[in-house]
């Protein structure tokens, strides 16, 4: 049995509770589905024109020319042993094949921030400028304390106007507390009032806000490694969690974005954010390809509680699949 | 490895080519695939890739290429006209005669709206004495005001803020009837992300411009941007009237390749862009420099404006007259190197050609090392520092001592001294003893 009729199964059951994410993914998905339809009313025969055209519509998701290279290839090989000429079942086979390139780099992690038994689980955000960390941060904020979590906020992004008034409406919007520093305030000493608070308080999770950074600026990078050891050493295990949040629209950068701050960091997943445009976000893929780091949440909206688990056969369901009705 | 610079691919490839007495289809071959390669990765639109493989081929192969040029110069030109061609032949600046000059910034969520409002005000104010008025017109995303009225304070120039109560529209439209009033050149409307789908939110940059008819219609384009930027920008077109580009986070180590696709498919000129987090980081996009950085052929032209620009002029000319009399001492060296200490030297080094491979950690030592002459200089009595010569070991280790350094240390500066004071004689010997024009 394909992926794809297994896929189908599977969501035809549980149709109501991924209605969000379906929704959410619909421009993303339009795009990508009907182009994979297309291509196979197009061609009534496989052929290498046909490869050629997949290669494209991988290569213009943002999965990079590599990995499409190589997920094109592997579905190549399977076609030519299996003997298969049906463009339909082609592609079914490149989904089952972008599954497993998936599944196959890294192991599966629970995407659930995985909370510590006793004292504050800690978690830092992190990215380049205006991926929506702040706003992700809301967003997760939201999420535990409906699970009845007591969280605390650490406002670390002292360097970009309005950001610390952005957080603090979100804590006043949530409920929640926040810890603030003064303009240009070291990051690493709001970190540490954080940390001291966290204990005091009992809180369950704290988030730290970082100011966004290019990945190329050695300074801001080591910043963030110096904001890390300052929380390690008021919470000895801690950060134990450090997310880094991309914008679904980034292209190849993305990778390397992964790569510098997985050095400088060590990251525990990766966060998609404005997955509701109609970029694909493929850098997904790519991401996970090269460096082998879960996704753990994707952003579908400006709504608090439009981010959700990032499941890979929702993912590819909903970008690959093309919602029979739309036709 | 797979995320190479496309200078650095351009550059191994031609190194590859450098052996060779002529171009064969063989040898193109290997080369259009590499370039192909390098441009996806640059996130240049696949079908703007597909014409430039096309167009740069059939060109190599219709020319006479070996005759007096040997053939890497030969598709060196080739590529580089055709990138040139693909960015845009010539540059645009925006237009102020306008009174008031309405410009309206657009784009995602992300994109760099407010702090490239605040850029464009500094750049309209510092360089040509206009009088900016801001509009703070994101109601939407929390402390997005609060952003603008911080920018506007660091730019000191007037932010109109009429809270997030009123709608975008009628935010703009007191902001251009204040322009008027008071007498403001230029006034910048910032609009709220959103995306080109969200049709509500598009409807109401159409309302924005049907009721103050900017000028200048904006899109703000990430340079990280990956395929799909071609699409948000070509909607965003089709629904305003985009009079341009501007380009952020060109400095980062993303290639623009999407946003340079843009150019190509739009047609849209790419006005300005953003090259770093000081509100002073905004350049006008010049694409025959950007097809030669794409190259890894160097930036000569950006650089000395550069140069010329950050460094205070009288300062320079002081220090040059001491040069040619004679009398150039550490004040002067201190001062030097305090001038070059004000520019950004990663900005700098990237614009040198043959120095592509400057690390960000080397140029973090070349700035350690500024601050250890510094510190020296500065624990120097001022009859020391203008007459270098008497320092001999007893005021060596004293000033060591002062600035937390080893002699060695002071050693160098006082050797590099030397060896500026030699530069600068063999330099009045060619000069004739005057001072060049800068």
């Amino acid at each position: 049995m394909g992926l794809i009729s297994f896929l189908k199964e599977k969501f035809s059951k549980k149709e109501n509770k991924n209605e969000k994410y379906v929704t959410g993914l619909d421009k993303s998905r339009k795009n990508f589905s009907s182009k994979l339809n297309l291509l196979t009313k197009k061609y009534s025969k496989v052929n290498d024109d046909y490869f050629d055209e997949l290669e494209q519509i991988l290569i213009e998701a943002d999965v990079g020319v590599n990995l499409a290279l190589e997920i094109v290839e592997a579905t190549k090989n399977e076609t030519d042993e299996k003997k298969i000429t049906d463009p339909s079942q082609i592609n079914e086979l490149l989904v089952d094949k972008m599954f497993i390139s998936y599944a196959q780099q890294g192991e599966n992690i629970i995407n659930e921030i995985s909370f510590q038994k006793d004292g504050p689980t800690v978690l830092l955000v992190v990215g380049v400028n205006g991926v929506g960390k702040t706003t992700t941060i809301a967003k997760l904020a939201y999420r535990y304390k409906k699970q009845g979590k007591k969280i605390l906020l650490v406002a670390g992004d002292t360097f970009r106007a309005g950001a610390t008034e952005q957080l603090t409406i979100w804590a006043e919007r949530l409920g929640v507390d926040i810890v603030k520093g003064k303009e240009n305030q070291d990051p690493a000493s709001v970190c540490y009032d954080g940390m001291r608070k966290a204990k005091e308080g009992n809180f369950d999770l704290v988030i730290c806000d970082t100011a966004g950074r290019l990945q190329n600026k050695l300074n801001l990078m080591q910043e963030l490694s110096k904001m890390k050891k300052v929380i390690s050493k008021e919470i000895p295990s801690a950060p134990h969690e450090i997310f880094l949040i991309i914008d679904a629209t980034t292209g190849q950068n993305g990778v390397v974005q992964a790569k510098a701050f997985k050095e400088c960091t060590s990251l525990t997943g990766v966060i998609i954010t404005k997955m509701d445009g109609t970029s694909k976000g493929g850098i997904i893929l790519a991401i996970r390809d090269e460096l082998g780091i879960p996704v753990r949440f994707i952003g579908l909206g400006e709504k608090m509680d439009d981010l959700q688990e990032f499941d890979l056969d929702q993912y590819l369901y909903g970008l690959c699949l093309g919602n029979k009705e739309d036709e | 490895m797979a995320f190479e610079s496309l200078s650095g691919r351009f550059q191994g490839i031609l190194k590859k080519l450098k052996g060779q007495s002529k171009l064969t289809e063989a040898n193109m071959d290997e080369m259009l695939k590499e370039i192909r390669v390098a441009l996806l990765e640059a996130d240049v639109n696949f079908k703007v890739v597909k014409e430039f493989i096309n167009t740069v081929k059939e060109k190599a192969l219709g020319q006479e290429v070996f005759t007096k040029v040997s053939p890497g110069q030969m598709v060196v030109k080739i590529v580089h006209d055709e990138l040139v061609e693909l960015l845009g032949a010539d540059q645009c600046e925006i237009n102020t005669k306008n009174k008031p000059t309405i410009i309206m910034m657009c784009g995602l969520q992300g994109s760099g709206k407010t702090t490239t409002s605040g850029k464009l005000a500094l750049l309209f104010k510092k360089k040509m004495n206009k009088k900016v008025l801001l509009v703070a017109g994101d109601v939407y995303r929390p402390a997005a005001i609060d952003q603008l009225v911080t920018v506007g304070k660091q730019v000191d120039v007037e932010v109109l803020n009429l809270g997030d109560k009123l709608s975008p529209v009628e935010i703009s439209i007191k902001g251009v009837e204040k322009a008027k009033q008071e007498n403001f050149d230029v006034v910048i409307i910032d609009t709220a992300g959103r995306l080109q789908i969200d049709e509500t939110l598009m409807q109401e940059l159409v309302d924005i411009e049907n009721a103050v008819h900017p000028h200048e219609e904006l899109l703000l384009v990430d340079a990280m941007s990956g395929q799909d930027v071609v699409n948000v920008a070509n909607a965003f077109n089709t629904k305003l009237h985009l009079t341009g580009v501007i380009m952020s986070k060109l400095d980062g180590d993303a290639r623009g390749g999407a946003s340079l696709s843009i150019k190509h498919l739009t047609g849209l000129p790419i006005k300005y862009a953003g090259v770093g987090e000081k509100l002073s980081d905004l350049e006008v996009f010049h694409p025959d420099r950007m097809a030669d950085r794409i190259l890894g052929m160097g930036d000569i032209v950006s650089l000395v404006e550069k140069v010329q620009e950050e460094i205070d002029e009288k300062e320079a000319k002081k220090a040059a007259n001491k040069m040619f009399k004679g009398t150039f001492d550490l004040n002067d060296m201190l001062s030097q190197l305090e001038q070059i200490n004000k520019i950004s030297m990663s900005s700098i080094l990237k614009l040198i050609p043959g120095m592509p491979k400057v690390s960000e950690e080397d140029q973090q030592k070349v700035k350690d090392q500024l601050k250890v002459t510094k510190a020296i200089i500065s624990s120097m009595t001022p009859e020391e520092r203008a007459r270098p010569d008497i320092i001999k070991n007893s005021r060596k280790l004293r000033i060591a001592a002062g600035s937390g350094k080893t002699s060695q240390d002071v050693n160098r500066v006082l050797k590099q001294y030397d060896q500026m004071k030699e530069a600068m004689k063999q330099m009045k010997s060619k000069f004739g003893g005057r001072m060049p024009k800068f």
